[in-house]
């Protein structure tokens, strides 16, 4: 609430600098008996940015910095025999601190826990009197800076236009900055997954097997109880992914081929939709889709034959993951079907071929790259997909190539790995961030993979 | 291939006698594609017969009809209304009182299992209906009250009476209640009130999907005024003001990396980024709304790209010519020719956010939360996660539930993509 009061009395200053601005330009207008050189709005509207765009940044700072900088302080507050016993940790620590400034207290907190927090809450007071100070005078001396600087050869628009300019440009590194943050997070915590176990074991080690480390000394002291080979879950992707891939890839295909050689124009506006609703779906959908209705019927048209199925099966989640993917090879290659040109196909024609054989051997060929693509771009989808994995894969990491069993995949076992509570220093978790980058690369080389096959088998027809 | 030459005619023979064949795999190839759609329109409609079928259920439920005597004494000890004095009434024990004067159950085990009969919400419903009308003090009215879960179920048939009495989750003596009550006709099946008005709860009968609701649209709200502005202004800077260079490209790559993540890998960075390096707390949607926000800027910038790409440059020269600067023919003429375009981006990329999960369970929006969210720091979840989380109960009554908030997520998904095209056909300009 308190930001809220701030950024409004904020705004609401910055709007008086408008109408000052802009009546200023109107006096000058009318004083000067000539026009200035922008609109006279121009000119409230750079009073304006002038006053709220230092108030805000300097808000942001003061906001984002609080709490780090609070939490530097406040080790000063611990008291030392706390920070020398065996079992210190600060993030534990300043978890309590935090807990306890916002009144979530468990049991009785040492005393020095209640001191911090009050010292804390101290803090939290003189920070938002400081950041009220600043902000309004900034917000104030700014605006009137921009306010003063109004005057008959003042080019305001183009000051306007610079500003504007510059904030379109910051917003296009927010992509950027996504992706660092992204592989910022990733890496670094990689990092220290491969630090505890070696990669080799992880990239090649045949067994899954992690154990929070409590666990590991609850157990009867065994050294390594818990192991991180992540070769189970690789395969349990790849059996996935092959099993959606030949659901999707015959269906999309030749459902693209028709749409594209054969349908009437009424009959492709009416499938290509029908067939888009499957990529729509949430795939929580699927999911329970997954394991409720198609994981049962295997089982029990499993039984018929003999056959064991596990309840949760690669089969199950293969199967639907490959009816949502339809979609993505579907319509890819309807589009790069379509694009190969009519001449090509006139040639055929004219040479007495059917259109089976202008389609198999012309038309196809010819839009071989762009559909091996859509069969990537899929494949990469597949590979990231989480919900149905979780939903009807099960979490069980066999080393199977049998679609009846239980497998798990790499996005399952990040989701389970990290959703509750962790403690951000054992090794289980940090293998999550460990898969989560072997994802990144598979998907984005994939996706890089594609785009090549595309640029350099692209036959140029214009 | 022989390379013996044949003679027009027999060269025509022998196309003739082929033809038969190829046309043939000609119409085996259209019967292909045929299947191939059909099939997938065939997956389509399964899918959603089978959640539908049952969910349409999951919007109803068995509900008792009992007299209550309304006795201020006994449910508002105090006489003012509070919570506290509500709580410390003996609702519950006034509906079971009603309920045992029509069963007649004798003994303790008996009158145990009898409770169970009525949902233990039944005091909260009371509480709920005194306060909005004081007047029912001292009377005696007829109140509608939801069946416990096994006994709905028992009703709709999941549960047979012919299985042994050992093996079912109710017994022959709350059975034999049941037949009772249902010959007094006091057991209906109605409009469930809880699926739309209730929120997270552990009891099926009573779990809905407001909670759920209300996040979503929290978590929307941030994600739309995040992602829209950012993802509106990178595609005009992009397409209109920078200069094709190294740098534009750089994050031209970017943009469609990104698209291509999993989308569970930006839930890890909201973990990494927002919880762990900022200290935001977890489970709330403006945490999630970021993520999300993040998630859908690629689609959203995509699609404004080549919505501004569709301005023809004639319109941007009209406007040079008659003296606008840059921004003016960008803010002015450009934008509003390219807005349609953007908004229907912009709604898919909300769609896609509405019905994302993955992402959501890496920041704690899978937490178990009772509480209606108020604001967007308020702890909450959202729909796809409430619907992961009910499919994971094991109450059969929760089947259905799910199912009724995948319809009700299904149904905005749909209307909102609806609302895309209807935008990109009505607004949409041949030039």
């Amino acid at each position: 609430m308190f930001n809220f009061y701030l950024l409004s009395s904020v705004l609401l200053i910055s709007l008086i600098f408008f109408f000052l601005g802009n009546n200023r330009a109107k006096n000058l207008v009318k004083l000067n008996q000539k026009n200035l050189h922008s609109l006279t709005h121009y000119y409230g509207v750079y009073s304006l940015l002038a006053s709220l765009l230092p108030a805000l940044g300097i808000f942001f700072i003061f906001t984002i910095c609080d709490d780090l900088i609070f939490a530097e302080l406040i080790k000063k507050h611990i008291p030392k025999e706390v920070v020398a016993s065996k079992d210190y940790n600060f993030t534990i620590v300043l978890a309590q601190i935090n807990n306890s400034v916002e009144g979530l207290i468990f049991g009785t907190p040492p005393q020095w826990v209640t001191n911090a927090a009050e010292i804390w809450i101290s803090w939290i007071h003189k920070s938002q009197i400081i950041t009220v100070i600043i902000c309004i005078s900034t917000a104030l001396i700014s605006g009137f800076l921009g306010y003063k600087k109004i005057s008959g050869n003042f080019r305001s628009r183009n000051a306007v236009e610079k500003i504007v300019m510059s904030i379109l440009a910051v917003s296009s590194v927010i992509a950027i900055l996504t992706t660092i943050a992204i592989i910022f997070s990733v890496v670094f915590e990689s990092i220290r997954f491969f630090a505890l176990i070696p990669y080799d074991e992880f990239l090649f080690g045949t067994v899954w097997n992690p154990q929070f480390e409590g666990a590991e000394r609850a157990g009867s002291g065994q050294e390594g109880l818990s192991q991180y080979g992540a070769i189970p879950l690789f395969a349990g992707t790849f059996l996935i992914s092959i099993i959606a891939l030949c659901v999707s890839v015959p269906v999309g295909l030749f459902s693209a081929i028709y749409l594209s050689e054969y349908a009437t124009s009424k009959e492709r506006a009416f499938f290509k939709p029908l067939l888009e609703i499957l990529a729509g779906i949430p795939t929580v959908v699927y999911g329970f889709f997954a394991a409720l209705t198609v994981a049962p019927f295997l089982r029990s048209s499993g039984s018929i034959f003999g056959l064991d199925v596990a309840s949760e099966s690669a089969l199950a989640a293969g199967l639907v993951m490959g009816i949502m993917i339809i979609p993505f090879i579907s319509s890819l290659s309807d589009d790069v079907i379509n694009a190969v040109p009519q001449s090509l196909r006139d040639a055929g024609y004219g040479l007495g071929s059917t259109k089976n054989e202008t389609v198999i051997k012309i038309v196809l060929p010819a839009a071989l790259p762009g559909v091996v693509a859509s069969i990537i771009l899929a494949v990469s989808r597949a590979v990231g997909e989480t919900m149905i994995v979780v939903m009807a894969a099960g979490l069980a990491a066999n080393l199977t190539a049998n679609p009846l069993d239980a497998v798990t995949t790499v996005t399952s076992q990040i989701v389970t790995i990290l959703v509750g509570d962790q403690e951000f220093e054992s090794a289980k978790t940090l293998s999550a961030f460990a898969l989560a980058l072997t994802l990144i690369i598979i998907t984005l080389g994939m996706n890089f993979y594609a785009l090549h096959v595309v640029k350099k088998y692209r036959e140029q027809y214009e | 291939m022989n390379n013996k030459i044949i003679t027009p005619l027999e060269a025509s023979d022998k196309v003739k006698k082929s033809i038969a064949k190829r046309r043939a795999k000609d119409n085996r190839l259209k019967l292909y594609g045929r299947v191939a759609i059909s099939l997938a329109v065939c997956f389509l409609l399964i899918l959603f017969y089978s959640i539908f079928s049952k969910g349409y259920s999951g919007f109803f439920q068995y509900y008792v009809t009992l007299d209550i005597n309304f006795d201020r004494e006994r449910i508002d000890p105090k006489g003012d209304l509070s919570d506290n004095s509500l709580f410390d009434g003996e609702a519950s024990k006034i509906v079971n009182e009603s309920l045992f004067s029509i069963i007649q159950p004798q003994g303790r085990k008996a009158k145990k299992q009898a409770k169970k009969i009525v949902s233990s919400g039944k005091d909260v419903r009371i509480a709920k209906m005194v306060k909005n009308d004081p007047s029912l003090f001292g009377t005696t009215t007829k109140v509608k009250f939801a069946l416990d879960d096994d006994i709905d179920s028992f009703l709709r048939g999941y549960i047979k009476r012919e299985t042994p009495e050992s093996e079912r989750r109710i017994s022959n003596k709350v059975i034999e209640y049941i037949d009772k009550l249902n010959e007094e006709g006091r057991i209906s099946y109605e409009f469930s009130d809880y699926i739309l008005s209730g929120s997270a709860s552990g009891n099926p009968e009573m779990a809905g999907i407001k909670g759920a609701f209300i996040g979503s649209m929290l978590t929307l709200s941030v994600c739309l005024l995040i992602a829209f502005p950012l993802g509106v202004a990178t595609a005009i800077y992009l397409e209109e003001v920078a200069k094709k260079n190294k740098i534009t490209e750089f994050i031209e790559v970017n943009i469609n990396n990104l698209a291509a993540v999993p989308s569970v890998v930006f839930g890890i960075m909201g973990l990494a980024i927002f919880i762990s390096i900022f200290g935001m707390p977890r489970s709330i949607p403006l945490v999630g709304g970021m993520v999300l926000a993040l998630m859908t800027l690629p689609t959203i910038i995509i699609s404004s790209r080549a919505a501004i790409r569709a301005v023809p440059p004639s319109v941007r020269d009209a406007a040079y010519g008659v003296g606008a600067s840059k921004l003016q023919v960008i803010f002015h003429h450009v934008i509003p020719l390219a807005m349609p375009g953007m908004l229907t981006g912009t709604i898919i990329g909300m769609a896609q956010a509405l019905g994302e999960t993955a992402p959501l369970l890496m920041i704690g929006m899978v937490a178990f939360i009772v509480d209606v969210p108020n604001s967007i720091l308020d702890p909450g979840t959202v729909l796809p996660v409430q619907i992961f989380m009910w499919a994971d109960f094991a109450e059969r009554m929760f089947i259905q539930k799910t199912s009724a908030a995948i319809i009700v997520l299904l149904g905005f998904l749909i209307s909102m993509n609806a609302l895309a095209v209807y935008l990109r056909k009505r607004l949409e300009r041949r030039w």
